[in-house]
C-alpha cells in the first residue's frame, strides 16, 4: 500500500515563520530535514515536549523552539 | 523513550546524564541539580534574603520558580532597558509570573534611574549595545540589592552561559577574567561599607535546553523572542559552536566548565587581588585606583559621557 505524503506545518521562531515538512516521520528525522541541531531546540506539541523518537504527522501542530540566547548576561 | 525513574513515558532526554525523564521527575531532577549547586558552593541558606535578577526569559524565571519551590525567600528584580516593545513584553512576562506565584517583584528602569535607554547609551557612547547593557545591569542589580537590604544577588546564568564565557576567555587568554570566573563572587567591603553584595549562579549545573524545558513543563510563559540588539553577538556564536560539540559528544560543556573550576581556575586567581581597589568618588562602587586621578568607576564614567553627549545634541 502506498504511503500518502502530506505536508505538516512546523512553526519556527526568531523570526516566527511556518515551514512545510513532509510527514509522517519521527522528531529526529524532522530536525535532520530542517538541518537543526537537536541540542539547540525543544520540539513542542500541545504545550508539551517530544523526545527524538516520537512520531509526528500532518495532524500535528509542531513548534521547534530555539533555546540558545545571546547578549549581555 | 521511558523515564529513568518511573519507566513512564518520557518528555525530556538529557543525553549528558544518559537519562530521560517524565514531567514530574524532570522537575525533580532540576530541583535536585539546583539544590546540589547551592549546597556544594555554599551559596546561601533559607535565612538569607535573595534578590533574583529576572529578565522575563526562561533562565531567570525558571530559577526564580525553583527557588520559590525549594522554599527560599526570593524577591524578583526587573530592570527596564528601554529596548522598545521587546522590553515591554519581557516586563509583562516577569510581572505575570510574579502575580501567578504571589511573589514580590521590584521594577526599575534605566530611563528613570539614569536618564537613558540601552539603545541611546550605545548611540551616545559608541559602545557595543551588549557591553553597555551588561555594565548597567551589573551595576543596577548590585545597587538595588544594597539599597533594598538583600543578602545575596542571584542571577540565572546557566551552564551554556558559563561555558561560552569560559570559551571566549580562553580564546583571548583573558587571564584576569579567568581568575574571576566562578559560580560565587564573595561580598566586597571597603572600610566598613559593603560595596558589592555576594553574587551567585545556582543554574550553572543546568544546561540552557534544560532550563527552557523546565519553564515549558512548569507552564511558565517566558519571552521566547531574542533581544533585537543581539544580532551577531559573539557569545551567541560561541554557544552555537559548543552546542555542535555537545551534540557530537554529550557532556562536553559540563566537562569543560567543571573541569576548569576544579583543575584550572585556581591557577588564574594568583595576582588578581593585587590591584588596589578603592571606592568611586561619585557613587562609592569599587574601582581600581589610578595614580593622580580621582577614582571613578566605569559605570559613572560611561554615564557621564552619555549624559554629556545627550546634552550637547540638544
Amino acid at each position: 500500500m502506498a504511503t500518502t505524503l502530506v505536508a505538516m506545518k512546523v512553526k519556527l521562531r526568531n523570526p516566527d515563520r511556518i515551514v512545510d515538512v513532509s510527514g509522517p516521520k519521527n522528531v529526529a528525522a524532522l530536525l535532520a530535514e530542517l538541518e537543526i541541531v537537536p541540542e539547540a531546540v525543544l520540539v513542542i506539541r500541545d504545550s508539551t515536549l517530544l523526545t527524538k523518537d516520537e512520531a509526528v504527522s500532518e495532524k500535528d501542530e509542531i513548534e521547534v523552539r530555539p533555546v540558545l540566547s545571546g547578549g549581555a548576561r | 523513550m521511558k523515564c529513568k525513574v518511573c519507566r513512564e513515558h518520557a518528555l525530556v532526554e538529557v543525553r549528558r546524564h544518559n537519562a530521560a525523564f517524565c514531567r514530574d521527575h524532570f522537575v525533580k531532577h532540576i530541583h535536585d541539580q539546583v539544590a546540589r549547586t547551592i549546597k556544594d558552593f555554599a551559596m546561601f541558606t533559607p535565612e538569607d534574603r535573595l534578590l533574583v535578577a529576572v529578565s522575563g526569559g526562561k533562565d531567570s524565571l525558571a530559577l526564580w520558580d525553583v527557588l520559590l519551590d525549594l522554599g527560599y525567600d526570593a524577591t524578583g528584580f526587573y530592570l527596564g532597558l528601554g529596548i522598545g516593545g521587546y522590553s515591554d513584553r519581557s516586563k509583562d512576562a516577569a510581572v505575570a509570573f510574579a502575580d501567578t506565584k504571589g511573589a514580590k517583584l521590584i521594577v526599575r528602569t534605566l530611563a528613570e534611574e539614569h536618564g537613558y535607554t540601552v539603545p541611546e547609551l550605545s548611540r551616545l557612547t559608541g559602545r557595543v549595545p551588549c557591553s553597555g547593557c551588561g555594565l548597567n545591569k551589573r551595576y543596577e542589580f548590585n545597587r538595588a540589592a544594597l539599597e533594598e537590604g538583600f543578602d545575596i544577588l542571584v542571577t540565572g546564568h546557566n551552564l551554556d552561559d558559563e561555558v561560552a564565557t569560559l570559551f571566549g576567555n580562553v580564546l583571548h587568554w583573558n587571564t584576569d577574567m579567568l581568575g574571576r570566573q566562578a559560580p560565587v563572587l564573595q561580598e566586597r567591603v571597603i572600610g566598613r561599607e559593603t560595596v558589592l553584595v555576594k553574587k551567585v549562579k545556582p543554574l550553572v549545573r543546568v544546561a540552557e535546553r534544560e532550563s527552557a524545558a523546565y519553564a515549558l513543563l512548569k507552564g511558565i510563559d517566558y519571552i521566547v523572542e531574542e533581544c533585537p540588539m543581539v544580532e551577531g553577538n559573539t557569545q551567541h556564536r560561541y554557544k552555537e559552536a559548543l552546542t555542535m560539540l555537545e551534540e557530537a559528544s554529550p557532556g562536553t560543556k559540563q566537562q569543560m566548565y567543571f573541569g576548569f573550576l576544579k583543575k584550572a581556575a585556581p591557577k588564574f586567581t594568583e595576582g588578581t587581588g593585587d590591584a588596589e581597589v578603592v571606592a568611586c568618588a561619585e557613587c562609592g562602587a569599587p574601582t581600581i585606583a589610578r595614580e593622580g586621578q580621582e577614582p571613578r568607576c566605569s559605570f559613572c564614567s560611561t554615564k557621564a559621557l552619555a549624559l554629556r553627549r545627550k546634552e550637547e545634541k540638544r
